[in-house]
């Protein structure tokens, strides 16, 4: 090679490397936003890994939504157009993509998550490049970041009613059992403060590693306490075996029921009707919610993704979350289309979700939700046989006395 | 005098399953000295089989499992044949390797079949317990336990009472001698690594039904195994069977006292320090390697 082939190719990567990395060269960043007809959104749910089982139907959901948004016009006549990216079940991995679709890739918002460690992992990105998160899970509460919009459950959305419903239906005595992460424990917290309020009890607590799937000492110690109620936080695969563990070892749901805040269609599709029939779940949304909005989103779901897919709690906030994205964005102007000014327009936004009308909480960022119980079926189905009357207020902090959260950050009210 | 009967029944139960995840991997690494990473990753392949064969083909549970032992029994010997039989006596060689071929199959799984937990039935006429002497007891794990027990029975009797086993065995203590009296190494080696993959994939289509089936299901399992074969004393049947009653006796009576997580970390606390004092695990025999 001479010096002049040489030059000729340095030359030749300078322009690729320009032509691969636009924004270098657009000095107004507001402006790349929106650029060449199209809105460019991150989608960052794991496609493998652990949690992968779950998050991969997140992904579908949201590509599912995007394609709707697309078809109908997009916003502003221009596409949604998604960068997928897989963060393989790893919060490392999730910062690191994180930074990727924020700053190459100059995405306008990033739906994504379904861990709380992972959603924490990326957190300092999207605060640091003040840039905007939906995060579709029904978690923990106890956070209050400028730059999320939570579209799940927090505590007081899947617990107020149902406690108290399965204290007066089935007794006093629960027995905690959660997997051994913030999740169960802070759910925990609350079911303790409910039960306290009602007069129960909590004849034992008790936390599994995250992918457990040997129950035979804790079905014993349920044998052995005869709780009125096992309450269940057991996440992924060990829900499975926790259920099937249950009734090979002869425990009957009609006298000892799990109440479950994480039990969903798919992990029932997993394990078999006959071992979920007779157990309960408290969410917001149910496969079976009888609704022209539900009937379209899971024709559609199956349609597109396949006869045997089904939708559950969390896919349908991380498909109702992009249309919330979509008619906030469709509020501004073209040229104001930035992470900030979406956050604020996307306050005070409703949509008709297949769970029911939802509205994002201009006071904290979360959604109002219709908190409903579901009774497992042996079809592999809820039957809902409680729904709340009116949507519910989320309260991230309910747990804790003298702590807000406000537009403007987490508030200690000095009492 | 029921709990301890119930506390006794539930140790063995997790004793029983351990054995049985373990046994395929003890015999590969006892017999081969082959760390085999890739043993998780068979148990899977042994779960999706008998998933595949209920749902596409509408088998029973019963007969699945007889072709299970074969179908992963076959895989096994074909990684045998490309792969691992050009790495012995390089045992850092076959970690590797071993843990390649677990991503490849894992990767393989969740490209075709999905990410998704599959279900995989229980037979019918096992999902309720049964009642004996005055306790309740879950018929599937009890199919589990006497299968563990057979399937030791059959190895023992393979190792210690065939021509194959005294062939086995010979290799085993001087491959070099062995060859000199006319045995035919490389066929033993790649029978044993299919039966001990063969077995692998029959302990994960018998833990389906009780337990889930994902791609990463392997994990869990190839860890479990080797804590049992590690503590056990490796090329040592009994040790096996023995570390396997007394891990579960202990984490189902740990659990019991306090909970599942500190019984686990509790576990592996005393196997470090069993490893530490006793490298040979707790039942080695006398061997004369060659």
């Amino acid at each position: 090679m001479n010096r002049r082939s040489l030059l000729k190719g340095a030359m030749g990567l300078g322009a690729a490397g320009a032509a691969g990395f636009p924004h270098i060269w657009i000095k107004s960043a507001d402006m790349a936003y929106a650029a060449g007809g199209e809105i460019k959104i991150g989608i960052l749910y794991s496609l493998t890994g652990t949690t992968a089982i779950i998050e991969t139907s997140l992904n579908h959901a949201t590509l599912m939504a995007i394609d709707e948004i697309n078809a109908a016009g997009g916003v502003h006549g221009k596409k949604l157009v998604p960068v997928v990216e897989d963060p393989e079940s790893d919060p490392a991995t999730f910062a690191q993509k994180a930074r990727k679709l924020v700053l190459s890739d100059r995405c306008v918002s990033v739906f994504g998550s379904y861990t709380s460690a992972s959603r924490k992992a990326v957190l300092p990105v999207f605060e640091k490049y003040n840039n905007l998160y939906w995060y579709p899970t029904l978690y923990e509460g106890r956070e209050c970041s400028q730059n999320v919009i939570y579209t799940g459950a927090v505590p007081n959305q899947q617990q107020k009613e149902f406690v108290p419903w399965l204290v007066k239906n089935f007794g006093k005595r629960f027995y905690l059992i959660g997997s051994n992460y913030i999740y169960p424990k802070e759910e925990n917290n609350v079911c303790k403060i409910l039960l306290k309020q009602l007069g129960g009890e909590v004849v034992g607590e008790e936390y599994v590693p995250l992918g457990h799937s040997e129950f035979s000492s804790v079905i014993q110690k349920f044998q052995d306490t005869k709780p009125n109620v096992i309450f269940s936080t057991v996440v992924g695969d060990s829900v499975v075996a926790l259920h099937r563990q249950y009734k090979a070892a002869g425990l009957d749901p009609a006298k000892m029921p799990m109440a479950s805040l994480t039990t969903s269609e798919e992990e029932i599709a997993a394990m078999g009707g006959e071992f979920a029939a007779g157990h309960f779940t408290s969410a917001p949304y149910f496969m079976s919610y009888d609704s022209p909005e539900n009937k379209k989103f899971v024709e559609s779901y199956q349609k597109r993704w396949g006869a045997d897919k089904v939708t559950n709690f969390v896919s349908e906030p991380a498909y109702f979350q992009v249309h919330l994205f979509a008619k906030a964005a469709a509020k501004l102007g073209a040229s104001d289309l930035h992470p900030a000014e979406i956050r604020k327009a996307a306050w005070g936004e409703t949509v008709q979700a297949p769970e029911g009308l939802v509205k994002i909480d201009p006071d904290n960022s979360h959604t109002y939700l219709w908190p409903k119980i579901g009774e497992a079926q042996a079809n592999g189905q809820f039957k809902i046989i409680e729904q709340s009357k009116e949507w519910v207020k989320p309260l991230p902090y309910w747990a804790y006395e003298g702590e807000v959260c406000t537009p403007t950050g987490m508030m200690e009210k000095k009492s | 005098m029921t709990d301890l009967a119930n506390q006794i029944i539930t140790g063995l139960s997790i004793a029983s399953i351990l054995l049985l995840v373990s046994l395929g991997l003890a015999i590969i690494y006892g017999v081969m000295g082959v760390i085999n990473l890739a043993h998780g990753d068979f148990l899977m392949l042994g779960a999706y089989a008998v998933w595949l064969m209920e749902s596409a083909l509408g088998l029973g549970f019963l007969p699945c499992l007889v072709m299970v032992f074969f179908i992963v029994g076959a895989i096994g010997w074909l990684v045998e044949r490309t792969l691992i039989r050009h790495l012995y006596g390089r045992p850092l060689d076959t970690i590797l390797a071993t843990w390649g071929i677990g991503i490849i199959l894992q990767q393989a799984i969740r490209l075709s079949a999905g990410a998704q937990l599959r279900y995989v039935k229980m037979p019918d006429y096992l999902v309720n317990p049964l009642h004996l002497l005055g306790l309740d007891i879950s018929a599937y794990r009890l199919l589990i336990f006497s299968v563990t027990i057979v399937l030791v029975a059959v190895t023992y009797i393979l190792i210690f009472h065939t021509s194959f086993g005294i062939r086995l065995r010979a290799v085993m203590q001087n491959a070099e001698i062995a060859r000199c009296f006319g045995i035919n190494n490389a066929r033993i080696y790649s029978l044993t690594f299919a039966y001990g993959a063969g077995l692998a994939g029959l302990a994960g289509a018998l833990v389906s039904p009780l337990k889930s089936v994902s791609p990463d299901m392997g994990t869990n399992y190839v860890v479990d195994a080797f804590l049992v074969v590690v503590s056990g004393g490796v090329q040592s049947l009994f040790g096996t069977v023995a570390s396997a009653g007394i891990i579960g006796e202990l984490s189902g009576g740990f659990a019991y006292f306090w909970n599942d997580t500190l019984a686990r970390a509790l576990l592996f606390f005393l196997v470090v320090v069993l490893i530490r004092f006793r490298p040979q695990g707790i039942f080695a025999m006398p061997l004369r390697r060659g």
